[in-house]
């Protein structure tokens, strides 16, 4: 859509939408890097902060619902309009969810600390970087209105999952080795399936992307054999 | 497909269900998955559009139209599905109100126009605007209802009774009863049975309009046309009528003009966009409102030019 | 959208009303006083033949016929003269009157020719009417042989009228908005079917109140009357139009010679004697009776038709 509405305030409103929900995209982003980082550096302080920060979170995705119900009152909204503003609740829920994802690994990590460390949890630092890419592409893809990059982001979500089953299997193992094990890798474990949760929720923001864009569900027909 | 094997699939489906990736519910409206439980037989005014297409009351071919040398219509095409609402959308001056009025041949009033193409009105096959085709022919057929409720200057009886007193029908039982048909089709009865003998400007704007509409029944047509029959009510009025095309979908095939695009999405199954003369796109009602193919259609109803 | 602010004006608001209010109330007094200045006048004119001729009017008055003596002098052949012409008149001038105003209106195609035809008749409701008298004479009289009768009369005075029964059919045609006859159209009714259920009803009003005006100039109009051989001394009735034998209507009433209101009391004024301008007067009063009776008709037959409407 290269013109603007008749009406000008009827696009600050919707640029207002878009800009709160990169906003909350972000500060989702941040959270999950930092919890990400304070894992790694078994940093209790800056779990601390990521647990704090929530509550920023939250607000936006309560900004955010209710902007777009006063812009479904006011505007009648048709089209790429309504998709745009219905899409944009359901993104900002997903948000809340993965922030509150952070959250759990940030409270984990103080239980972790007070036992001794398990040794090769490559795994976990790479599930993290992997769904902090996905983040970044899937918003990246909103900001651009790109479906396609959302989509190539949505399937990345297989290598996270992949990588879940095998720290599964990898933690299993350390646990019958050494009963010593078992509480640091149940936390790593709650933490893997947290960062798992997070794949299926930017999937989920994928999706939305798509239908905001196409205005269609995204094909899986295709896809569903590679996996 | 028998009902513990419908409950397979629906299970089956249901499992590779996730974060609504499928949509569970749009395979079970389109019928390729069995519902959990029995379907009612018309399942409420939400329901999109049958898998099979509604047979024409009205194909449209080719139809030009020239007030003079204008040319107002260029070569318009698009059914008419019998027992449907069709709402023709567009900004001022696309053409659909003329368009309407070609239906019933009301062009036909003032010198100096011209037609071309085919209207064709089912059953039969008759072309409307065929030169030899008499103009009283699709107005007997066909009922309109006009944007300023014009109701004659005579008691609201002898106003629905207008239409069956130009066809002759003088059996005065015969004539009171469709009256009364026509006034609780029209959702007046109740409101004026007791004063079938005022005159028709006693009413209010939103009975009179009702009034008219009762009065395009009572002739009991086939086709119903609609031009912008609630700008001049207000919004109370206006829902009023909305309801009442709703009731009538049942029994009448509806052609509705309005400049309220929220009003086409309400009312109608089918929704024809207009602009200069043309169609640019018409489609299923739900579709040209959460998805349009065309980029003139959807930079409409958003607000963006019209 | 403005966005370079126009140049500022000073009003000064409660000059602008009190100026206003001045003119408002000079001109209503100026009217006022135009009104009295008539009314007065017409005031006058009736009270003068109120006081000349009031003391006249008697049964005898209205059933004597025309004598050399004033106090037995009657208007009776002169108001059934009136009366009768009046009612060839009507007959006459209102279904060819509006028939033709109803053709030019909705069935004639709108060409340069129905445009002349327009011009032509509204230019002939202002032709003198002496002129109609000649043509009458010539054509009706001489040409056709119908000698110096009521029809005749009726036939001069119905082309007095015509014009004018035209016209307010065209215009009171004219006034109904289109949505009336769209509607009609819209419902399958030919074009009689439009005319005569939708279209004259809602026109008789307007028709009615052109023909009274028209009628009510023709009953005074005595020039064309006096050139197509009205007696002024007429001291018999027409035969009665309703027969005591079969077939009970006659229309030899058509063939007599006559006198109207207006003959009668002009051949009064002309006399030297005072007493016949009484007469006069009294036959003045009697005839602006007689008008405003037709107007009083019409106003009833509006009211009973717009009643009828509802």
């Amino acid at each position: 859509m290269a013109t603007e509405h008749i009406v000008k305030s009827y696009d600050q409103q919707l640029n207002l939408l878009s800009r709160k929900i990169l906003e909350m995209g972000g500060l989702v982003e941040q959270q999950l890097a930092s919890a990400s980082e304070a894992l790694a550096t078994r940093d209790i302080e800056a779990a601390a902060r990521v647990i704090e920060h929530d509550d920023r979170v939250d607000d936006l995705e309560e900004e955010i619902d209710k902007h777009a119900i006063r812009l479904l009152a006011t505007r009648q909204p048709m089209a790429v309009d309504l998709r745009h503003i219905a899409m944009a609740m359901k993104i900002s829920n997903d948000l809340e969810r993965i922030g509150d994802y952070a959250v759990n690994i940030a409270k984990r990590i103080e239980r972790l600390v007070k036992v001794p460390p398990v040794q090769s949890q490559y795994a976990i630092p790479r599930m993290a970087q992997i769904t902090q890419a996905m983040i970044k592409d899937v918003l990246d893809a909103y900001l651009e209105r790109d479906a396609a990059r959302a989509v190539t982001a949505w399937h990345r979500d297989d290598e996270v999952d992949a990588m879940y089953e095998s720290l599964f299997r990898e933690l299993s193992t350390y646990m019958l080795e050494d009963p010593r094990n078992i509480t640091a890798c149940i936390n790593l474990l709650f933490i893997a399936k947290n960062l798992e949760r997070t794949g299926d929720h930017i999937t989920n923001i994928a999706e939305k992307i798509h239908y905001m864009v196409h205005g269609q569900r995204i094909n899986r027909m295709p896809q569903q054999a590679a996996s | 497909m028998s009902n513990a094997g419908a409950r397979r699939v629906h299970d089956a489906l249901a499992r590779h269900a996730r974060h609504g990736a499928i949509e569970l519910a749009a395979l079970e409206r389109a019928g390729v998955a069995a519902r959990s439980g029995p379907i009612a037989a018309d399942e409420g005014k939400d329901r999109p559009p049958r898998a099979e297409p509604r047979a024409h009351k009205v194909e449209v071919r080719g139809l030009s139209f020239w007030y003079g040398d204008f040319q107002a219509l260029k070569d318009i095409s698009i059914p008419i599905a019998e027992s449907e609402v069709t709402a023709l959308i567009g900004p001022s001056g696309c053409g659909k109100s003329t368009f309407l009025r070609c239906f019933n041949r009301m062009h036909d009033l003032y010198p100096g126009n011209r037609y071309e193409g085919e209207i064709l009105l089912h059953p039969g096959a008759v072309n409307i605007i065929d030169r030899r085709t008499d103009p009283m022919l699709p107005r007997l057929r066909i009922g309109m209802v006009f944007q300023k409720p014009n109701p004659f200057p005579k008691s609201v009886y002898e106003n629905v009774a207008a239409g069956l007193r130009i066809r002759g029908i003088r059996r005065k039982s015969l004539v009171d009863d469709r009256v009364e048909l026509a006034l609780r089709r029209a959702a007046l009865w109740d409101e004026v049975k007791d004063r079938l003998d005022d005159s028709a400007y006693e009413l209010s704007g939103g009975q009179q309009q009702r009034l008219c509409i009762a009065r395009a029944l009572a002739p009991d047509p086939e086709l119903l046309l609609l031009d912008e029959p609630t700008s001049a009510l207000d919004p109370i009025a206006t829902a009023r009528i909305e309801e009442l095309i709703d009731d009538l979908r049942q029994h009448y095939t509806i052609v509705i003009v309005t400049h309220n695009m929220q009003q086409a999405a309400r009312v109608s199954q089918r929704t024809a966009f207009f602009h200069l003369g043309k169609i640019i796109e018409w489609n299923d009602t739900e579709q040209i409102f959460t998805n349009p193919k065309e980029t003139m259609t959807q930079d409409y109803i958003t607000g963006r030019f019209g | 959208m403005a966005t370079d602010a126009a140049p500022p004006f000073e009003v000064d608001h409660r000059r602008l009303i009190g100026r206003a209010r001045r003119v408002d109330s000079a001109f209503a007094w100026a009217g006022l006083l135009v009104m009295v200045v008539a009314m007065t006048m017409l005031m006058a004119l009736i009270v003068d033949l109120l006081v000349d001729g009031l003391p006249r009017l008697s049964w005898d008055f209205f059933t004597n016929f025309p004598s050399r003596r004033a106090s037995r002098a009657g208007i009776l052949s002169a108001w059934v003269g009136t009366t009768l012409v009046m009612i060839v008149t009507a007959a006459l001038a209102v279904p060819l009157g509006v028939a033709a105003g109803l053709y030019l209106e909705e069935y004639a195609p709108k060409n340069w020719m129905t445009d002349i035809i327009e011009i032509n008749v509204t230019n002939l409701a202002g032709v003198p009417s002496i002129i109609y008298g000649l043509l009458a004479l010539g054509l009706f009289v001489y040409g056709f042989g119908l000698g110096e009768t009521i029809l005749v009369a009726g036939m001069v005075l119905a082309l007095l009228t015509l014009p004018v029964v035209i016209v307010a059919t065209r215009e009171a045609i004219r006034s109904i908005p289109q949505e009336v006859r769209e509607a009609a159209y819209a419902l399958g009714a030919d074009q009689w079917q439009t005319v005569r259920m939708y279209i004259l009803p809602a026109a008789t009003p307007g028709i009615l109140t052109g023909t009274i005006i028209g009628l009510a100039r023709a009953i005074g109009e005595t020039a064309p009357v006096i050139t197509i051989g009205a007696l002024t001394f007429i001291a018999f009735l027409p035969p009665a139009p309703i027969q005591p034998e079969f077939p009970f209507i006659s229309f030899e009433w058509l063939n007599s010679p006559f006198t109207v209101m207006p003959i009668q009391m002009f051949n009064w004024i002309s006399r030297p004697q005072a007493e016949f301008h009484l007469n006069a007067a009294a036959a003045g009063l009697v005839l602006l009776a007689m008008t405003l009776l037709m107007n009083g008709l019409a106003i009833y037959i509006r009211y009973r038709i717009r009643k009828g409407m509802r």
